[in-house]
């Protein structure tokens, strides 16, 4: 079980959805299905073609940059962070 | 009591001005739809849902709906993609500059990374078919349809197969699909519009597409026109003329009565630029469209001398009449993209356009005079004219 830690902007994108979520999964890929079943089209806002995380979508497990391959040891902290871009 | 909405997609957030029709007063709502950079919006008949096509930096692409007149609003991508194998590096040019002079419309990268060739990044265009199918033009360009209203999406594969992809390439602003104009009864054709590849029809329903673009010039490359590698900016049918198309390229404006088989170079008949981006046909004449002609690329690409005007022809394309009582004659450095001008139902028309600058003009009177409707907007990248009886 991993403790996710959502960001506002993609929040607002799912009305009611919690900021702080227990989800379990082996990998980052894995937590984001789990995620998806209870924001259904997430998944799709975070990762792209490939598959892999889009462009300016950054996942740290226990505060290390992670892919969707990363794996997500028992009691792992997982920031889903949109990446500073603009200007 | 008839009232009117004016749907407009910026770079940062959809808006949405409500009007009654005197068209004179508007209120402002907005930003919309999470502060999304929106390229197009549409009403859904029928329904009367607003749908808005996008894409977030972040957050990838979307169409966006709402079922309350703008006051809430769901979205999905969901089959919005070529595939997590889509991406080969053979399949074609991405990230070569386009010709010479091709439009920057939203000032993106070309994601020369290592991202698969063919992620989805944005949504540019949506359309409705006679039979009810929603159509959305994407980038990398191709088409995608949905039967049930923007929830769920699949790809229309005959475009992306046509043997001709190899070769497209993209204008500074991407490889687009951004324009899509379905038959109004015959849902088998449809005319879909690329950057910088040119017009495609399909005759069954989108199984095979053949280029339309005979007739039409490629200034940026030597030699003929070639079959496709036009720069479409913008095209529109006839009302009640479904073989009646006319166009605003990169080089020139045109006329075609064949359904795009062939079309007929209309510059030099008083516009005084053949580069612009927007067209939009009249609801009721088959003669009369608006333009907005800018100054070449290498000039800069706003109003010509600086001095603002809408050109409308109603003789088919064949002399066009300068527009600009209410407009700023001088230092008016205005530019147009191609969604950013609409216009509503009523009689007579209304015309509105949007600048890259954040000005939104309207006309109740089909382009004699303009008013400023408000002047603080981000950057506009399309309008839409919606009328509620």
């Amino acid at each position: 079980m991993a403790t996710v830690l959502l960001p506002r902007s993609l929040l607002a994108l799912f009305p009611g959805i919690e900021r702080r979520h227990e989800v379990s999964g082996e990998t980052v890929a894995a937590v984001l299905v789990a995620l998806d079943a209870r924001a259904p089209g997430m998944r799709d806002r975070l990762v792209e073609e490939g598959p892999r995380l889009r462009p300016h979508i950054k996942v740290f497990v226990d505060g290390q940059q992670a892919d969707l391959s990363t794996p997500i040891p028992d009691g792992a902290t997982v920031h889903v962070i949109p990446a500073v871009s603009g200007g | 009591m008839t009232t009117i909405q004016l749907l407009v997609g910026t770079t940062k957030g959809a808006f949405i001005l409500d009007g009654d029709e005197r068209r004179r007063d508007w209120s402002v709502r907005g930003p919309l739809c999470e502060g999304w950079p929106i390229h197009d919006l549409i009403v859904e008949p029928g329904t009367g849902a607003i749908l808005a096509a996008g894409g977030s930096p972040w957050y990838g692409p979307a169409v966006w709906r709402s079922e309350d007149g703008g006051k809430t609003w769901t979205h999905s991508s969901e089959g919005l993609t070529y595939g997590d194998g889509a991406g080969d590096p053979e399949d074609g040019p991405q990230d070569s500059d386009g010709p010479p002079g091709a439009e920057t419309v939203d000032g993106s990268d070309s994601d020369g990374g290592d991202r698969p060739r063919h992620s989805v990044t944005t949504v540019w265009s949506l359309a409705t078919g006679p039979n009810g199918m929603l159509y959305a033009g994407v980038e990398p360009a191709g088409l995608f349809r949905s039967a049930d209203g923007g929830r769920t999406w699949s790809h229309v594969e005959g475009l992306t197969n046509h043997p001709t992809r190899p070769t497209w390439g993209p204008g500074a602003g991407g490889l687009i699909l951004h324009t899509i104009v379905p038959h109004p009864t015959d849902a088998r054709r449809m005319w879909v519009g690329i950057s910088a590849v040119g017009v495609f029809e399909t005759r069954d329903g989108g199984t095979t597409w053949e280029p339309r673009n005979r007739g039409v010039r490629a200034d940026f490359v030597p030699g003929p026109a070639p079959e496709t590698g036009q720069c479409v900016h913008k095209f529109a049918m006839a009302a009640g003329e479904p073989e009646t198309l006319y166009q605003q390229n990169h080089c020139g404006q045109y006329r075609s009565t064949d359904g795009g088989l062939e079309w007929t170079d209309l510059s030099g008949n008083g516009v005084p630029s053949q580069f612009g981006f927007p067209l939009v046909t009249h609801p009721r004449d088959p003669n009369t469209f608006w333009v907005i002609p800018l100054t070449q690329p290498e000039d800069g690409r706003y109003m010509p001398n600086a001095s603002a005007a809408v050109w409308r022809t109603t003789d088919r394309g064949d002399t066009f009449t300068r527009g600009e009582t209410g407009l700023p004659q001088e230092d008016a450095y205005l530019s147009v993209l191609r969604e950013a001008m609409a216009r509503d139902t009523l009689d007579p028309v209304g015309v509105t356009f949007g600048t890259k600058t954040g000005q939104l003009w309207h006309s109740s009177d089909e382009g004699d005079t303009w008013r400023l409707v408000t002047g603080n907007l981000p950057e506009i990248w399309a309008v839409e004219a919606v009328v509620h009886d």
